[in-house]
């Protein structure tokens, strides 16, 4: 009787009642959400894998595609992402320590700096549209490539679009932590939900630390 | 606040860490930078999938905590890759090869 008494007492609120005690709860969240990133990786791995299939057989279309790529609007948002990924790990360590108001500006900051990569993303949209580069009705690009350049801007599309998606899923979803870490729910006992939005963030920065190079660093030294 | 009463339950990475690993990201992303602008021959791709793969692994180890974490989740995390790699290998021995005689 008094073992569940104190059991009662000692019950994290946020306890499941499924789980032994929040170090399980906590082991459980991560390994069921590196399993859905398994899926993930595996997901934006077919579009790397056709990527590398028609870049083998149509190189020169793709080298042309990339020198269309605005290389500074291109460094800068991988410059922004990675900020945005530190931010996102820092949100995590002030919440694995109960600061409450750390915690929110770091999320704050990640949420304005995504926004930021999707702004500029969207600046580079506009100007792909202005050339002509976008397949279908409005492709006007003339050369001799232009069928397999292209294919090389429906992989650019595709593959920047489905990243850039996974942005605006994740801005959302840091909008939603604001408030539940301003409200004060996470604390060393308690902070796997920031920590499983921390995989999700920093699982989208590294979909682009490998779309970077190979949408628009192929063949610039030429 | 005494942060020593509320030490968190799992291991945590020091702040310097984060601050460290940054800095290697931003360095790695000048770094392939630079490399795509000068001529390395047929290495330009290896060498940019090299720093990719370099600056993935950092964040997985140290921003994703992997480092700190279960030998399950490791498995799941090998998994990934190692389907990943069946994917990639099995296509380009078909793809790879398909041409031999047409050449």
């Amino acid at each position: 009787m008094s073992a569940i008494e104190t059991h009662e007492r000692e019950h994290h609120p946020f306890l499941q009642h499924h789980f032994e005690d929040m170090g399980q709860q906590h082991e459980a969240s991560t390994l069921g959400m590196w399993m859905f990133l398994s899926t993930e990786i595996l997901f934006f791995g077919g579009l790397f894998l056709a990527y590398a299939v028609y870049r083998n057989m149509y190189e020169a279309a793709w080298i042309e595609g990339a020198h269309h790529q605005n290389l500074v609007l291109g460094t800068v948002n991988t410059a922004v992402l990675i900020t945005s990924s530190l931010t996102m790990a820092l949100a995590v360590y002030f919440s694995q320590w109960g600061r409450r108001i750390a915690t929110f500006f770091c999320l704050v900051a990640t949420f304005i700096l995504g926004s930021v990569f999707l702004i500029i993303k969207a600046v580079e949209y506009h100007a792909h549209f202005e050339e002509g580069l976008l397949p279908g009705a409005y492709f006007t690009y003339h050369s001799a490539l232009a069928p397999k350049v292209e294919l090389f801007m429906t992989f650019y599309f595709c593959m920047t679009g489905l990243h850039a998606l996974h942005m605006v899923i994740g801005a959302g979803l840091l909008i939603y932590f604001m408030r539940r870490a301003w409200r004060g729910d996470f604390g060393p006992e308690y902070y796997s939900p920031v920590e499983i939005m921390g995989l999700y963030w920093h699982f989208v920065d590294i979909v682009w630390i490998f779309l970077f190079p190979l949408l628009y660093l192929i063949g610039r030294h030429a | 606040m005494n942060e020593q009463e509320h030490a968190p339950h799992h291991e945590s990475t020091p702040l310097w860490i984060y601050y460290a690993v940054f800095a290697a990201l931003l360095v790695g992303t000048g770094l392939t930078v630079f490399a795509a602008l000068h001529d390395l021959g047929v290495l330009n791709t290896p060498v940019a999938l090299t720093i990719a793969t370099v600056k993935a692994a950092l964040v997985i180890l140290f921003f994703m905590h992997a480092i700190h974490s279960t030998r399950l989740t490791w498995i799941v995390i090998a998994a990934s890759f190692l389907w990943l790699g069946v994917l990639f290998v099995l296509t380009f021995a078909d793809y790879l090869t398909r041409m031999w005689g047409l050449q």
